[in-house]
């Protein structure tokens, strides 16, 4: 009896797999303790500014500096001439294209960086930047993806105009960046041509952007002593930005020193290289004193790393009874003014072949083409280089379109096209290999748990009585069932300029048995101080609060690709499982030479080694070791280090089904939503409170963005949504309360299972709200209208439905 | 959003701070609780060279109440307006709009005067001031003198008051007991301006509309009192088709802007519909 008990005590103390365990960063946060780039201050530190661009579309015709430079304070101002001679006035993107670091000739979207001036402090920095003069020649703005490839377009890319073969093969137009497509094209349009019903909808995603509360900088400080370069910055992958900087600057990598400090949260807008580390990184190099960049709220929104910009032609083919046939998508992408997505070098359209979605769909074709325009570059946000978000929300709207067509419930065609549990491991039309699902479980536990059944009878009754005058508010039910794709990825097919996208983990166990960690990711919010050393207390048996966690300085951690596309947990979540195991099997070895017996008569036990059958003979972690450090054990090193490079086998595939009840006011079009349930699965569950936290702020973002977001440009190509005046940050006042609920299908390949969790609710919430606010007017006969789903658009959707009366 | 430089004095009576915007003609600007003006300094929309820091005035922050007559000083926040029992029992429809303005950290430092003097058609408090027919009293180097609210507004951040003028408070006379008042806001998120919104007192007689006022923000370039559109209610039960003779009224002197919030029609349809359903709660409210 009091083995169990003990037992169970010992699994509590080590807060491991499964335990809500409070989060370790909160204590520092919540003070005000954090320390972020702005934080750094540095002894002679110097601060630069950007003079941007007022239009979209122009020609320098000069710069004159002398007024900024006559500014007391003033110690630089550099151009693109300066950076010339350097051969960093352009620098490569994560997408194999090129971008101007400084405005060379011609400016491309509006507060493009045309001038970087260094000075004193930031106010005099920012008072230099408006007296840059810049003499500008207007030219016409390309704003309109569709119109990118006309006859007639404006040239965009002087620079690269008679490179006609791109970095991902042919290019069609002067705008056009690339084409490519996955599937069978002529198999999908014989299962249209054949099909007993087929539908079609233009669904464009947004131009979105990830706004985090901590905008993009850096602090660069090179070392003319010893010729290191350090950089401090807001790097989602502080490892690639390492090597990539060495590439850019001849500045052999082991004298670069990258280092993230918190992240105040980044979404992929963290991701790129951006033009501002590039300029603080020079302007050191040059007066060997340290340089601070750090971006503001407009910069932020209108400069870095945006999300989405999608125009998504979907047609499904299907049987009177709902069975889909097929499937056919054409993506028009627009890119902005550079390619500066963060796909995987095969993959300029990220996984938006993943859009077959949770389906058993026969046959299906994609094809995606991008194009320039005179808009920022980016698409790298909210893993919008991956773009699982826009197949997922392509295929959830065409699944209610064709519901609507075949007048047939959106859940019951759902659960009709289901890949079966029996099914998995899934190869998909589009070639993917699904590793876990079992999605009919998890929509019939939606189902009940929202009572679907009432809900539909309640709607019935509220179009009846809006039909009698007794309201003038329409009930809609959105169901979203999503597939994602996370843990980028398998080298074999994934990498990032030329990098596989393995992750690591480095473990060091000290002599008094605590430990010490470090990973090549970096948490921005997603608390993996917390999560991992859960992972690494399951697996070796230390508590977990006697872990250490580090990430994000490449001198002490161990190479990886970063933190994005929720591959944390997938990949170095794993690689610490894997490194744990070694530990364990190390210890297993000293075990048996302290306890006299072969290994093989070793059991593990929550925390020790014990004899099998006589568990009061055993070693504990703890005194293993010390063991380890102060016996000399034949056959064995002492010390007990162990690192492991994981090279994930797949993707890993969560899942989750997504039920969203809105009420429409059809006189204002003011929406409310007035519940949401979420039930996700993502394999294992780590510590199902961060999980939690992590689905709240999905969530939120995906309201945000169904019902309000919009970065869009007038024809001039003036940005519009670019400050938080207009950008809708929703705050808990506009939050309904989220239900959060869960299955657990674990991942087969993953050493515990796990799968990852972070984007899921915002590739799955957005289907979800816009479902909802379309199915309110689908007996009226609406089959789509674009996002966002503000007050005014949903309104103008009640005046074409003859409902403003 | 770094403000370019400027000097900072923070006097502690009117005629010091009249004397230093005299002083400083054109380049200096009153902060207050400065809501609207820092951002607006930040994105370089406003220079001024001087800052003159109205907070220490003490004689600016009192809210006096006698009989009907009410006089908000300049420097009161719309905190304090929330908090008057005073004003809740004479006049609610100031906590009521007060609530809809921002969020609590803004309503604790954003002041009535900063309110009203900034000249924003997007502010929330100048449509009520035309609706109770408030006077704005103003101090200057020759000495002080009163505007009327439904005088002051005459484009977006241009009033009648002078340059070397501040507005020291705020008179009008409450609505008698037993009116009903409503301020009705449509906005995008709690932070935003409104879309459109309306304001409303009315008093009835029995079943008859006894008085009305109607004032509505942010759909033109100034706060706007809707005269004909309070007239349509007078002498009425606010019957449907007294109701709708007023939201026609009203939303004929709309001019919005087109912006984020959607296109100028469709923001004149919701000024009519929250002048609707503010005469319908005003309605209910009044006894
Ligand atoms: C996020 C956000 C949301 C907001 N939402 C709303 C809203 O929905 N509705 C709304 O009404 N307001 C809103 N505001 C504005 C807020 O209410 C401001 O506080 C108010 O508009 C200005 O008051 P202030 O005391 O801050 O004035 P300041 O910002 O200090 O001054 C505003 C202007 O008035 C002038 N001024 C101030 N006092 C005087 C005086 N005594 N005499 C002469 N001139 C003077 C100043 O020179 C300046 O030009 C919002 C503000 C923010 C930051």
């Amino acid at each position: 009896m009091n083995v169990h008990a003990d037992t169970k005590e010992r699994v509590e103390k080590l807060q491991g797999l499964g335990s809500s365990r409070k989060r370790v960063e909160d204590a520092r946060f919540t003070q005000g303790a954090g320390n972020y780039v702005d934080d750094i201050k540095l002894p002679g530190m110097l601060f630069g500014d950007f003079a941007r661009s007022p239009y979209g579309h122009a020609r320098i015709k000069s710069i004159n500096k002398d007024a900024a430079l006559a500014v007391p304070g003033v110690v630089a101002v550099l151009t693109a001439e300066d950076l010339k001679p350097l051969n960093l006035h352009y620098m490569p993107t994560l997408a194999g294209d090129v971008q101007a670091v400084l405005a060379d000739e011609k400016v491309l979207f509006q507060n493009q960086e045309v001038a970087f001036i260094v000075a004193e402090d930031r106010y005099i920095a920012a008072d230099a930047a408006d007296l840059v003069e810049v003499e500008y020649e207007e030219l016409p703005a390309l704003v309109d993806a569709f119109k990118a490839m006309d006859d007639d377009a404006p040239l965009l890319r002087e620079d690269i105009k008679d490179k006609m073969e791109g970095a991902h093969g042919p290019r069609k137009h002067h705008n056009h960046i690339f084409h490519w497509e996955e599937g069978d094209e002529a198999g999908a349009n014989q299962a249209l041509a054949d099909a007993e019903v087929t539908v079609e909808e233009m669904i464009t995603y947004q131009r979105v952007h990830p706004c985090p509360l901590e905008t993009c900088g850096c602090v660069a400080s090179m070392d003319k002593i010893n010729g290191k370069l350090t950089l401090w910055g807001t790097f989602q992958a502080p490892h690639a930005v390492r090597t990539v900087a060495s590439l850019i600057t001849n500045i052999p990598e082991h004298n670069i020193r990258v280092v993230s400090p918190d992240i105040g949260g980044g979404f992929g807008n963290k991701v790129g290289v951006y033009a501002g580390y590039i300029c603080a990184a020079v302007a050191s190099i040059v007066t060997g004193v340290p340089i601070k960049w750090v971006e503001d709220r407009i910069e932020n929104l209108s400069t870095t790393a945006f999300a989405r910009d999608y125009h998504m032609t979907g047609k499904l083919a299907a049987t009177r009874d709902g069975r889909i046939t097929g499937l056919h998508c054409h993506v028009l992408a627009d890119h902005g003014a550079f390619d500066a997505c963060a796909d995987p070098t095969k993959f300029p359209a990220g996984f938006f072949h993943i859009c077959t979605g949770s389906y058993d769909i026969p046959v299906a074709y994609c094809g995606v083409d991008g194009v320039y325009t005179n808009k920022a570059p980016g698409g790298v946000a909210y893993r919008c280089s991956f773009r699982v978000t826009e197949a997922a929300y392509m295929i959830e709207r065409m699944i209610d379109v064709l519901a609507r067509k075949l007048d047939m419930d959106p859940a019951e065609l759902r659960m009709k096209n289901f890949i079966r549990k029996e099914q998995f491991p899934y190869t998909s039309a589009l070639g993917w290999e699904y590793d876990s699902g079992d999605y009919h479980t998890a929509m019939d536990k939606a189902l009940e748990s929202v009572d679907y059944k009432a809900l539909r009878a309640e709607q019935q009754e509220n179009r009846a009585a809006f039909e009698r005058g007794d309201t003038r508010k329409l009930m809609g039910i959105g169901v979203a069932f999503f597939t994602e794709i996370v843990g980028a990825g398998p080298v074999k097919n994934c990498d990032i300029l030329g990098l596989g996208m393995f992750d690591s983990c480095e473990i060091r166990i000290h002599p008094t048995g605590s430990a010490i960690a470090r990973l090549g990711t970096i948490s921005q919010g997603q608390g993996h101080a917390t999560t991992f050393a859960q992972i690494l207390a399951t697996e070796i048996g230390i508590p977990a609060e006697d872990i250490t966690l580090e990430e994000g300085d490449t001198d002490t951690a161990p190479y990886g690709l970063g933190t994005y596309g929720s591959r944390s947990t997938p990949v170095a979540g794993a690689a610490t499982a894997m490194a744990g195991r070694k530990i364990r099997a190390k210890a297993q070895m000293i075990a048996a030479y302290l306890l006299e017996v072969h290994e093989g008569d070793l059991e593990w036990d929550v925390d020790r080694f014990q004899v099998k059958g006589n568990p009061d003979a055993h070693k504990t972690m703890k005194e293993i070791a010390f063991a380890s450090y102060n016996q000399a054990i034949p056959g064995l090193e002492p010390g007990l280090e162990a690192v492991s490079y994981y090279d994930p086998p797949n993707m890993t595939y969560p899942f989750g089904a997504y039920i969203c009840v809105v009420d429409i006011d059809v006189d204002t079009g003011v929406t409310d939503v007035r519940s949401f349930y979420a039930l996700d699965d993502c394999g294992t569950r780590i510590n199902p409170m961060i999980i939690e936290g992590q689905v709240h702020g999905g969530l939120t973002e995906a309201l945000a963005i169904a019902m309000g977001q919009d970065i869009s440009y007038d024809e001039i190509g003036n940005i519009r949504g670019g400050s938080l005046l207009d950008f809708f940050l929703p705050t808990a006042v506009e939050t309904p309360l989220w239900q959060t609920d869960h299955t657990t299908t674990p991942s087969p390949h993953h050493p515990i299972g796990a799968k990852g969790v972070g984007e899921s609710p915002n590739v799955g919430g957005v289907p979800a709200f816009s479902n909802a606010v379309h199915d309110a007017f689908a007996h009226k006969g609406l089959t789509h209208t674009q996002m966002p789903h503000d007050h005014w658009r949903v309104w103008e959707t009640a005046r074409k439905l003859g409902l403003t009366g | 959003m770094i403000p370019g430089s400027f000097d900072y004095h923070r006097p502690t009576s009117v005629d010091e701070a009249v004397g230093l915007l005299a002083g400083h003609a054109g380049n200096a600007l009153i902060l207050a609780g400065g809501h609207s003006l820092i951002p607006m300094m930040k994105l370089r929309m406003a220079m001024p060279e001087h800052l003159i820091d109205i907070q220490d005035i003490a004689s600016l922050s009192s809210i006096e109440v006698s009989g009907p007559q009410i006089e908000i000083g300049a420097n009161v926040t719309q905190a304090e307006l929330i908090a008057s029992e005073d004003l809740e029992q004479h006049c609610p429809i100031l906590r009521e709009t007060s609530l809809q303005i921002a969020d609590p950290q803004i309503r604790n430092v954003g002041t009535l005067g900063g309110n009203v003097a900034n000249g924003d058609p997007g502010n929330d408090m100048p449509a009520i001031m035309q609706l109770l027919d408030a006077t704005y009293v103003l101090s200057g180097p020759d000495g002080s003198r009163e505007v009327k609210a439904r005088d002051f507004y005459e484009a977006a951040y241009f009033t009648t008051r002078d340059e070397a003028e501040m507005l020291t408070s705020i008179r009008f006379t409450a609505p008698p007991a037993g009116h009903g008042s409503s301020y009705m806001k449509q906005k995008r998120k709690i932070g935003d301006y409104a879309t459109a919104a309306a304001g409303v007192v009315l008093t009835m007689s029995g079943d008859t509309c006894a008085s009305a006022s109607i004032g509505l923000t942010n759909v033109a370039d100034t706060p706007l009192w809707a005269e004909d559109a309070s007239n349509a209610l007078i002498g009425t039960t606010l019957d449907d088709a007294a109701v709708s003779a007023a939201v026609d009224a009203a939303k004929a002197i709309t001019d919005p802007a087109a912006d984020g919030r959607g296109p100028a029609e469709y923001r004149t349809h919701v000024a009519g519909i929250m002048v609707q359903r503010a005469i319908q709660a005003a309605h209910q409210r009044a006894n």
